[in-house]
């Protein structure tokens, strides 16, 4: 029990993970499939920013009391790591831009076959 | 000083000149194509200049910005890249030349952003090529994997279908190669490719590590389309458009093995790859499920493209296969095999484009005759058919053969047997269609006489589309003619130490 409440972020970005997942294989319409989709990057937003969080009162890395000249030493073990934070603002920019292609696509299938379901699309082209 | 910035311009030219091409095609639309092949040929201009720079003094790093290494970006371009990147834009420059008249036919009115997410898809394959950060790979990764979502979905009835369940298996994909870094990060703190190749060794007993492997090769494995994780592949190859499929088809997937190669063999150690995890075994039976299912599927097909599909299905099981074998030989041939299949399903997918252009289908009853009305074309075809089977003194020989003593020589029958099943497939998959196009059967019926005239009248391609395709089948006797020379000035330096 212990050892699913210390890390309880990571079950979390687990279980969306495999929800998103499960959305995207089990489900036939297609809007359902790119919200799965769409889950599925976010458990991983979850999981980068949960791997750069610090324990025992780690704070954000602003250095108030840094000369200009470095001759202050920081400890590092006070301040949280920023960069997993700036990586996923690129994964976010990468899953809206993903996001956008999906949906344009569905747009494209749904003015030409009038249906989202991915069976009746399926039946139409055949 | 333009020497010095080569590196980062035959990236920075395909960019720029993507965000451009909108631009210039709202003043005149014509001047599109000329454009893309200016930029392109400035970039493989770029890309040929630092070859050369990596083939006389070593690997070129190239740091952005001046950051150094662990703190920015940098671009590393070592023997392996430097061959990536030729064939990339070699590869780009023509389909480009070639596009001209196939998009004119089958997408008259959308030429100018066609040409935009063309330029785009470059530039994720070059950039995932150079650059020497997994997170940078990452980007470029969905760059390329964006671009080409957008571009098969211009294609025929039943596209829009294919791309988006290429771009639900692709994200996922993606997704797991990211995952992969952020548990590399998690224990070294690093994305520098160089610097985490060094920090991992004293890790190799953790479990993270194990699980940022396996993410990594699931991830590359669907990008590559090995074997059970191929089924995006044959429906998105075959109903994007033909310039499309020329671009994507010879590129993307091999690529993905680039990718793995590195992951292999430069990020872990090849001792960690090969002597601490089953994977070269595992790899080597998904390569040879991969080449007969490729194999027989491609026997199966009655579409000319379709039957392409399933082809590059076997020939990235070749490739895979050559890791798996894991020998110095066998590594080689399969190098020299990403170089190979570049250029022969380049020559394949342009032969494709022709036929749907002139004859307006890829099914194989479109073939009919076809060696009297377009003789230059099947020539041409010939050359890589022969190729693509493994007939001396073309490219695919070589790189066979490599294979096939490497995996002689570590004991390995079972791949021996497979690259020998999927070449006499292969023989008969192109007889067959030499047979349908050098007879006159008259698929509408052999009382048809009027129209006999009518069938022996030469009807070529365009030189538009001829010349990049000769091109390209003069590569394949040239690069099977100095393959002895290609392996020693290159590919040897890209085969792992192990």
């Amino acid at each position: 029990m212990d050892f699913i409440i210390a890390k309880y972020n990571y079950w979390i970005y687990i279980t969306l993970m495999m929800i998103g997942f499960y959305a995207m294989i089990a489900k036939t319409n297609l809007i359902k499939k790119i919200i799965g989709m769409n889950i599925f990057q976010t458990a991983i937003i979850l999981f980068f920013v949960s791997i750069s969080y610090k324990r025992g009162g780690a704070t954000l890395p602003i250095l108030t009391d840094a000369d200009a000249h470095g001759g202050h030493v920081i400890d590092v073990a006070q301040y949280l790591n920023p960069l997993p934070h700036v990586l996923m603002l690129t994964a976010i920019v990468v899953s809206i831009a993903t996001l956008g292609v999906a949906l344009a696509i569905a747009i494209m299938m749904y003015r030409k076959y009038h249906t989202l379901e991915e069976d009746e699309i399926l039946k139409a082209i055949k | 000083m333009i020497v010095e910035q080569a590196p980062v311009l035959i990236v920075v030219i395909c960019l720029m000149s993507a965000v451009a091409t909108p631009l210039i095609g709202w003043v005149k639309r014509e001047l599109c194509y000329p454009w893309v092949i200016l930029a392109l040929l400035a970039s493989t201009c770029c890309s040929v200049l630092v070859m050369n720079t990596v083939i006389h003094e070593g690997s070129i790093h190239y740091y952005l910005g001046s950051w150094l290494p662990p703190w920015g970006i940098e671009y590393v371009i070592d023997h392996l890249n430097a061959m990536m990147l030729v064939l990339i834009t070699g590869t780009a420059l023509l389909v480009a030349i070639y596009s001209k008249k196939s998009l004119e036919a089958e997408l008259p009115d959308r030429t100018v952003y066609f040409y935009t997410l063309y330029l785009l898809q470059v530039t994720g394959f070059l950039g995932i090529v150079i650059t020497g950060d997994v997170f940078n790979l990452y980007v470029f990764l969905e760059i390329a994997s964006l671009a080409g979502y957008a571009l098969i979905a211009t294609g025929e009835e039943g596209a829009p279908l294919a791309a988006f369940r290429y771009l639900i298996l692709g994200t996922v994909g993606a997704c797991f190669y990211l995952l992969g870094v952020g548990y590399l990060y998690m224990v070294t703190g690093s994305l520098n490719l160089a610097e985490l190749a060094e920090i991992l060794p004293r890790l190799y007993g953790s479990k993270v590590i194990l699980v940022a492997f396996a993410f990594f090769m699931v991830g590359l494995a669907l990008k590559m389309a090995l074997f059970p994780l191929h089924l995006w592949l044959p429906d998105a190859y075959t109903k994007a458009p033909s310039v499309a499929s020329a671009l994507i088809a010879p590129l993307m997937t091999k690529v993905a093995v680039y990718i793995m190669l590195r992951v292999m063999f430069t990020l872990f150690k090849p001792y960690f790859s090969i002597d601490l995890l089953p994977v070269t075994k595992i790899l080597l039976y998904a390569g040879v499920i991969a080449i007969c299912v490729g194999a027989i599927m491609a026997l199966a097909q009655r579409n000319f493209k379709r039957m392409l599909c399933y082809i590059v299905i076997a020939e990235v099981g070749y490739m895979v296969g050559g890791v798996g074998v894991a020998n110095t030989v066998a590594i080689r041939g399969a190098i020299l095999h990403v170089m190979n299949d570049v250029v022969m399903t380049l020559g394949l997918f342009a032969v494709a484009g022709i036929i749907a252009y002139k004859m307006k289908s890829n099914e194989l009853t479109a073939f009919d005759a076809i060696f009297k009305k377009m003789p230059f074309t099947m020539a041409a075809f010939l050359v890589v058919a022969l190729s693509v089977i493994g007939v001396p003194p073309t490219c695919g020989f070589f790189s066979k053969w490599y294979l096939i003593q490497g995996s002689i020589m570590a004991g390995n029958w079972i791949f021996v047997g497979a690259l020998l099943f999927s070449s006499l497939v292969n023989v008969i998959l192109f007889f067959r269609i030499i047979e349908i196009g050098y007879y006159d059967f008259g698929a509408s019926g052999a009382g048809d006489a009027h129209s006999h005239d009518e069938r022996s009248v030469v009807s070529e391609a365009p030189l538009s589309m001829l010349i990049p395709t000769y091109v390209v089948a003069a590569a394949i006797i040239l690069i099977g003619l100095y393959n002895q020379s290609i392996i020693t000035t290159i590919i040897d330096f890209a085969v792992p130490k192990l």
